[in-house]
């Protein structure tokens, strides 16, 4: 479980980084926190010629806060965010999710855009950045371009970030007023890659649900939001007309996700549980929504 | 004594060492050696048509590309079958690197030696090997059917056939009351400790000596298997386990290739050669074990009696039987627990696959033997509307008929006698520990509030300490540090502290001027090693005789000195001192000097024993005739038989309605190995135990498909559980002295995993209403067995639960 050799590049700026990748092309891997990239090199599923390793790179460490949404750079560790007071007050969600992503020495070195990037459809992130309608800040040879989620993520594993573009930050919105957000997931083992995921916000103005998303972990091949809007607008949360249209949500959740069994879980299984884990998830987003108007 | 040191819940001693990176194991050994990495088979089953190495061969830093034609002499042969049993009559071994067939995934067809690991592998990446796929056999099923076959020459794929019968359990089974018949399933599981195998070998050309370091729980029995395959003098072989970061088993399998490999390239090349397992080659290159499929028939009375039990028992040994058949013989002897069937009768079959071969696990075919008889003793409970704890009392061997003969042989060759135990007290303190008869109430609670929660419980009796032997060695210098050696190895288990315990409560010293060294055949070349709850039992008591031996001399010399009897002195705190008038007294340190005369001073204390200090009596020989010189003592001891440990576990486990995840509220324990040497130190023992046992029950499972690819190879897919997953657990001990030792004691090591999934098991399905025959079972088997129940493919239990308060909801 040693890496083929590699050569390791250090640029120290964005600028000097997309100009190496430009030069390595497909040969080449970007490093951040290596969590993901460095047992697939020691196990030989991968060998790049080069590994571009971003760590020394400038002014790609900051969690900025604006009124629209939570800005990440690139070298920003999962244990940052998942800290940061303020993109806590301004998107919770981030925390509800980043507390699941594997372990605490896991969240110390791994980098969220970087498991953006890597596009896991176990992933958290992804799923989250989908949820929060984010965007991909991406550098390139021609300059700077931005990448909506829904145009990032092409398939499993794969993304439209090009061997030579680098993604610098991503951005992710926050919600309108009277948003309550919750994150649930379930795995074998307390951090492992969830079975199934999760992420809910529900908004409610005047009592009652005027918007409702969903975004989904390990049981989709690249990020996608279902909009339980239609089930759930309209129903006051915890009433009788409530209950009656989460019936409708696990219809809608059902019909939505496409999981695939492993030796961990079925295909079967995996439905049932993301549908029974939505259902506990979304009274708990609503709460939230409640607390905050 | 002043301080009671024997049987006090000391702190380990060598953990500020282990626990502040103190510790060197193997790959803190030998920076300077070649690293060895090996091309293993990517095939289940394959005849090997060619290796290429070409384009290996000019890679910079590598050394030698080596193939089995390669090997000389015994280090081509077939390695050897250690255990050797009259049903074993197909065993069949690997060699050190494959001839011309391959059995299994990861078996070693060509070693590379190179400067470095990353190089070794960079050429490893470059050999092609061609193979011709062989049809493979996987899974019990598959290997019981013997369509096809792992090995030509080996029909049916049965390694071995044994049956032991106890009684006539075919009239008494026809004259039972009533019958009832369980199919049951334990999937294979892994020792998977943190720090994996490995050898460092150097090979002294001027002298012609090895010295080896092997990550092993026996180095005398890898010294002695490395002698031999390379021809060598036993004199000019050592071996030397350093700190070994966890074994629970793999370790005692030996000589592994690499042991044999990497010491035959040392002297080859005449240089340092170093092989350290990765996590992979761990899972796909050593063994594994548990997998069982059995089929037991009981006939019992009305009251729940056990008349007739008759075991069938189909053991996956994968594709070798270096090992013999330890493992089934254990479950076929250790499957009574506590109980004493009217007859007993046990028949199973050895089988071939290809698949990683199997060699004992912490447990070591008890927790298959555990399940087999528990699931039957809820299955009777079951069947008569009896209390589960009930139906066990009624089958227990009584305190008043131990010493207990089940007429059976045991896996050392020698009767199946239980030396002690009360297992009713035992199951008394785990009833009233768990609060077995207040959980009725508890159901009652959690059911009103939509919870399922269910109540286990799980019986043991363990086998520890078998022979044939261990020594013990002590030597005291004149500063008063006393040396202790015993040749078993280390694996964590606290061995320092333990030894050090026994020698300073026998001998009247310090622990803190113990210092005890393992596992080196330098300091004791006679042992035979760290397994089945051995060492404290054996190597304790060889230590405690040893160290009475010492203690006897030391006294002899210090009464001649000081001009009193022996029988008037005592040692305490390393002086030895005139009972009710300590002053009289001389340190143990000083005693050392008088123990050994010298003739040259080379410090203050040496000095004293002089020719010319004039403390010896000139009439005297300056060492008595019937003396050695310097206080030291040796002894060995060797029992008739193993001594018999017992434990009761119970468990409260809830099952998520909906999404059938399982959780352990609660796990209790009692436990009973005699006399206990550390209190601290076992329940530590325990806890480790539990959590493997966890692992077992909920988690871990060896998923290979049907080409015989393993597809969790990794701690990402092989699911050890995490601190996180392993629940708070209550113990509570009952101390049964064994009569068979000086100490009174009974080993410890394997006792927490044995139970677990039997535990487990009667718990899941007292919360489930229906039976569990499958271990270990997920989130996603119990959602599957409930749509089945649902869909009346499996059935419910006669009672839903002894203990039920009401009926589950399905």
């Amino acid at each position: 479980m040693k890496p083929a050799p590699f050569v390791h590049h250090a640029p120290v700026s964005v600028e000097e980084a997309v100009s190496v990748l430009g030069e390595v092309g497909h040969d080449g891997k970007v490093l951040a926190g290596g969590q993901s990239l460095i047992p697939i090199l020691n196990m030989r599923l991968a060998s790049p010629g080069h590994l571009v390793d971003i760590n020394r790179v400038t002014g790609l460490d900051s969690v900025e806060v604006t009124p629209e949404a939570v800005r990440v750079g690139a070298l920003v560790r999962h244990a940052g965010l998942e800290r940061s007071a303020e993109a806590y007050a301004a998107l919770p969600l981030l925390r509800q999710a980043l507390v699941n992503v594997a372990h605490p020495a896991i969240r110390n070195r791994g980098t969220t855009v970087g498991s953006i990037a890597h596009a896991d459809a176990a992933g958290e992130m992804p799923a989250i950045l989908a949820l929060t309608d984010g965007v991909v800040e991406v550098a390139g040879p021609s300059g700077s371009r931005e990448v909506a989620w829904s145009d990032f993520f092409l398939g499993a594993l794969e993304t439209s970030l090009a061997a030579e573009e680098l993604a610098v930050a991503v951005r992710f919105g926050r919600f309108p007023a009277g948003t309550g957000t919750a994150f649930t997931e379930a795995a074998r083992r307390h951090g492992d890659y969830a079975m199934a995921g999760v992420g809910v916000a529900v908004t409610v103005t005047d009592g009652v649900v005027s918007g409702a998303l969903a975004s989904f972990v390990s049981v989709t091949d690249v990020p996608s939001v279902l909009d339980l809007g239609p089930a759930l607008d309209g129903a006051e949360p915890g009433s009788g007309e409530w209950d009656a249209a989460l019936d409708t949500v696990a219809e809608a959740v059902r019909g939505h996700v496409e999981p695939e069994g492993d030796i961990h879980a079925s295909a079967d299984y995996r439905r049932m549980l993301v549908t029974e884990l939505t259902r506990r998830a979304l009274p708990r987003a609503a709460d939230r929504a409640g607390a905050d108007t | 004594m002043t301080t009671q040191l024997f049987g006090a819940p000391i702190r380990r001693k060598e953990d500020p060492r282990l626990v502040t990176g103190g510790g060197r194991y193997l790959d803190d050994l030998g920076h300077d050696a070649l690293a060895a990495a090996f091309v293993r088979s990517p095939h289940a089953h394959a005849r090997i048509v060619d290796v290429d190495a070409s384009d290996a061969v000019d890679v910079e830093g590598v050394v030698g590309i080596y193939v089995h034609d390669d090997l000389p002499g015994r280090v081509g042969e077939p390695l050897p079958l250690l255990i050797p049993h009259p049903t074993l009559t197909h065993g069949r071994t690997g060699y050190a690197l494959a001839r011309d067939e391959v059995n299994h995934v990861g078996e070693p067809v060509v070693m590379v030696v190179a400067t470095d690991r990353y190089v070794a592998e960079d050429a490893c990446q470059r050999i092609r090997v061609s193979y011709e796929p062989l049809p493979v056999v996987v899974g019990i099923e598959a290997a019981r059917d013997g369509d096809l076959l792992v090995h030509d020459d080996v029909p049916g794929n049965v390694a071995a056939h044994m049956l032991q019968e106890v009684g006539d359990v075919a009239a008494a089974m026809a004259a039972a009351p009533r019958t009832l018949t369980l199919e049951l399933d334990i999937e294979r599981s892994a020792c998977t400790p943190m720090e994996g195998k490995g050898v460092y070998a150097r090979w002294d050309h001027e002298r012609g000596e090895l010295r080896m370091y092997s990550s092993t729980q026996t180095s005398t029995g890898v010294r002695a298997a490395v002698a031999a395959k390379l021809d060598l003098p036993l004199a000019k072989v050592e071996c030397i386990a350093p700190d070994v970061g966890g074994g629970f088993g793999v370790k005692i399998m030996h000589p592994w290739p690499e042991e044999v490999l990497v010491p035959w390239a040392a002297r080859l090349l005449d240089r340092p050669v170093k092989w350290v397992e990765d996590r992979r080659e761990h899972f796909i290159g050593s063994a594994h074990e548990r997998g069982q499929l059995q089929t037991v028939t009981v006939g019992f009375d009305d009251e729940g009696r056990v008349l007739a039990l008759d075991v069938k028992f189909w053991h996956d040994n994968g594709a070798y039987t270096p090992y013999g058949i330890i493992v089934p013989i254990i479950t076929s002897t250790q499957l009574l627990g506590p109980y004493k069937p009217g007859a007993y009768r046990c028949e199973f079959w050895s089988l071939y696959t290809n698949t990683v071969l199997v060699t004992p696990y912490r447990g070591a075919g008890r927790p298959q033997g555990c399940f087999a008889m528990e699931r039957t003793m809820d299955a009777i409970a079951d069947e008569l509307g009896l209390d589960r704890t009930e139906v066990r009392s009624r089958n227990f061997i009584l305190p008043s008929e131990m010493p207990y003969d089940h007429g059976l042989l045991f896996q050392d060759g020698r009767p199946l006698k239980y030396d002690s135990g009360d297992f009713p007290a035992s199951l008394a303190k785990l009833k009233d520990l768990v609060g077995w008869d207040d959980f009725a109430d508890y159901r009652a609670r959690a059911e009103a509030a939509g919870r399922k929660v269910g109540l286990g419980i799980g019986c043991y009796v363990e086998g520890t300490g078998v022979g044939p032997y261990e020594g013990g060695h002590i030597q005291i210098e004149t500063s008063g540090r006393v040396n202790v050696a015993t040749g078993l190895t280390s694996q964590g288990q606290g061995h320092e502290t333990v030894f050090a315990q026994i020698v300073a409560e026998e001998l009247g010293v310090r622990m803190e001027d113990v210092h005890v060294t393992t596992g080196d055949t330098r300091r004791m070349p006679y042992a035979v090693g760290t397994f089945a709850s051995r060492a404290a039992v054996m190597s304790g008591s060889a230590i405690a005789l040893a160290a009475r031996n010492v203690r006897a001399k030391a006294l002899r010399i210090a009464a001649d000195a000081l001009e009193v009897s022996p029988d008037d002195l005592e040692i305490v705190e390393g002086t030895v001192r005139v009972k009710g008038a300590p002053a009289t007294s001389m340190s143990l340190g000083t005693v050392s000097v008088l123990s050994n005369p010298l003739r040259y001073a080379f410090d203050d204390a040496a000095k004293a024993a002089t020719q010319f200090a004039g403390t010896f009596d000139p009439d005297k020989p300056p060492v008595a005739d019937d003396e050695e010189p310097g206080l030291e003592g040796r002894d060995f001891y060797s029992p008739t038989q193993a001594t018999f440990a017992n434990g009761m576990h119970a468990a409260v486990v809830e099952t998520d309605p909906v999404t059938a995840e399982i959780r352990i509220l609660r796990y209790c324990v009692i436990h009973d190995c005699g006399t206990m040497i550390n209190p601290m130190i076992v329940e530590g023992q325990v806890h480790g135990g539990v959590a493997q046992g966890v692992g077992g029950a909920l988690y871990e499972r060896m998923a290979y498909d049907e080409s015989g690819q393993l597809l969790n190879a990794s701690f990402m897919d092989f699911l050890m559980p995490y601190a996180s997953e392993v629940p708070t657990i209550e113990t509570d001990h009952l101390e049964t002295p064994s009569p068979l030792n000086p100490l009174g004691i009974k080993g410890a090591g394997e006792a927490g995993c044995i139970p677990v999934s039997a535990v487990i098991a009667s718990a899941i399905e007292d919360a489930e209403g229906f039976p569990i025959t499958r271990m270990p079972i997920s989130p996603n088997d119990l959602w599957e067995l409930r749509r089945r129940h649902a869909a009346g493919e499996v059935p419910s239990l006669h009672r839903l639960s002894s203990t039920s308060s009401k009926e589950p909801t399905a």
